[in-house]
């Protein structure tokens, strides 16, 4: 075990019954990096995260998050989870509470909170302070869920499905405050299953299918699509013409010379991350 | 000792914010705070009888109704908030903060006695300026009023804890448990006289805390002499003590043992 690694997991299984839910899963995940796991439902993703976050024991199979088994109990297990922040899927609770008072009652519980105004600020809530949560749109809801898993300072950061049903402007505007996290220095375990959210926010992807893992790689040569055939069209003759190829620049240089000038309608498109995956995961099924 | 303290005040600051949510939630505040002096003037205005020379029914229900509402307040509530917690994530993101599992426990036994002294002193009240109920005036019986409302709010709360593990989802929590706090409010002589019920109904009913909590507070309001008409012939006091410790001490282990923080 790497004591450097924020999370760091060897051999982990989960059996449900005679189902291997997680089925031997290894993985590393570095200090101060955005790591994403994806997957379909019920691939294991949920239960591997949450036994990472202490809500579920291993079957089998070493587990270490910032040098503590998660399963510790006790005064070990506090001091543990004062370094960790966890943000849950879809939450409906304190409905009665106003930001502030749930942000500031939350704070209560750490070793070393950061200010509770700073917190309401950088997750942009600073207008609806005083607002009771029932009273909050979704994406202001999941702010306020990211506010919670900050409060304590924490090294590491979950973040599960943070973007679930947000409109595309939400989203961006979600994406950057988890940039900001990420240069202060905050490890983030991201779940989801957004293939662009990966590819705008992750350092590194693992792709998890039936309770393993099937590849871990940078958003640019997941399943080796930094050297996937390209595809290039453009018009001739009035028709959209087409071609597969490894070197487009070659291709491209080419047509440049034949029509002797600019290329009518040209484009090159690489195969998107979200392509890549299904064809990952629909490969295995 | 560091850590008891700090285990304190959270559970000191979770009553607080238990409060402010208890407060914000009209629903709970008529239909648990409320509920027993809503009762009492119902029953209060039907029945004006006396059932002694002197001694008006209310006097008795009184001692009934302070006695359920600290089931309705422990037992029945916590019951039926705790799986609702269950179910909209406040347990599951409790379990992920460095709060202790004592704390949350302090946090809803606190809540549990605010909410009694309120609805104790409002039972009170109303009790006497409207009903004309008789309030103690031997010193001896207010300290056994308030040993009995501390161990009873203990012991309902613990049991309201331990079995928040019964039902499956918040929704049908209420389903669950108002019935058996209903059977049990009259097996225990809350809206009757325990004398007058069925032996077997009085038998059943002595296992549970809820029949010896009553039968306290008759002690506490009724006459002297009306010991003499209850089973044993008197207020039976120290076994009432004695049966609400063992539950109080089965439902601790049990809560600290089987406690659900998620539903699966």
């Amino acid at each position: 075990m790497r004591a450097d690694a924020a999370i760091e997991v060897q051999g982990l299984v989960k059996r449900y019954g005679s189902k291997n839910a997680v089925d031997g899963i290894d993985l590393t995940v570095e200090s101060g990096e955005i790591f994403a796991l994806l997957g379909p439902n019920g691939a294991g993703k949920t239960t591997t995260v949450e036994i990472l976050e202490g809500y579920r024991t291993a079957t089998s199979g070493k587990v270490e998050v910032l040098g503590f088994d998660p399963a510790t109990t006790g005064n070990s297990g506090q001091r543990w989870r004062n370094q960790i922040g966890i943000v849950l899927q879809s939450t409906s609770d304190a409905a009665d509470l106003s930001v502030f008072e749930t942000i500031s009652h939350y704070a209560n519980y750490y070793e070393n909170p950061r200010n509770v105004e700073q917190v309401i600020d950088e997750v942009g809530l600073r207008e609806k302070i005083n607002s009771k949560a029932r009273q909050l749109s979704g994406g202001q809801r999941r702010r306020l869920d990211v506010a919670l898993g900050i409060i304590g300072s924490p090294k590491l950061l979950f973040l599960d499905e943070p973007t679930t049903g947000f409109d595309p402007e939400a989203r961006r505007s979600f994406w950057e405050l988890i940039k900001v996290l990420k240069a202060e220095g905050k490890t983030i375990l991201l779940t989801t299953h957004y293939l662009d959210e990966a590819q705008a926010l992750a350092d590194r992807v693992g792709v998890i299918n039936n309770g393993k893992i099937i590849e871990i790689a940078t958003p640019e040569t997941l399943g080796g699509r930094n050297n996937a055939p390209a595809k290039v069209t453009w018009l001739e003759n009035g028709t959209k013409q087409q071609l597969l190829t490894k070197d487009p620049t070659i291709e491209v240089i080419k047509l440049n010379q034949k029509f002797g000038g600019s290329i009518p309608e040209l484009e090159v498109l690489r195969p998107n991350l979200e392509e890549i995956y299904l064809k990952m995961i629909g490969e295995l099924k | 000792m560091k850590n008891l303290l700090e285990t304190l005040r959270i559970g000191l600051l979770r009553s607080q914010i238990e409060l402010k949510q208890f407060m914000r939630q009209r629903e709970s505040v008529v239909f648990t705070l409320f509920f027993p002096v809503i009762l009492l003037f119902i029953f209060g205005t039907v029945f004006k009888d006396t059932i002694a020379p002197g001694v008006t029914f209310s006097q008795y229900f009184v001692a009934g109704m302070i006695a359920s509402g600290l089931v309705n307040t422990g037992f029945q509530q916590l019951a039926i908030t705790i799986p609702m917690e269950r179910d909209d994530g406040t347990l599951k993101r409790l379990r992920g903060t460095p709060m202790s599992v004592s704390s949350y426990f302090i946090g809803k036994a606190l809540l549990v006695t605010f909410l009694m002294i309120i609805q104790t002193a409002m039972l009170l009240f109303f009790g006497s300026v409207v009903f004309d109920l008789n309030l103690p005036t031997d010193l001896m019986l207010w300290w056994n009023f308030t040993w009995l409302v501390l161990l009873g709010s203990a012991c309902s709360t613990i049991l309201g804890i331990a079995f928040s593990v019964v039902p499956k989802s918040g929704r049908g929590a209420s389903a669950v448990v108002s019935p058996i706090v209903i059977i049990l409010q009259f097996f225990s002589g809350v809206f009757f006289v325990f004398t007058s019920l069925p032996s077997f109904m009085q038998q059943l009913a002595a296992i549970f805390p809820l029949k010896w909590l009553t039968q306290g507070m008759r002690s506490v309001f009724l006459p002297e002499e009306f010991a003499t008409q209850e089973v044993a012939g008197n207020w039976e006091l120290g076994k009432t003590a004695i049966v609400l410790s063992i539950w109080l001490i089965l439902g601790l282990l049990f809560a600290v043992k089987k406690f659900k923080w998620s539903r699966e």
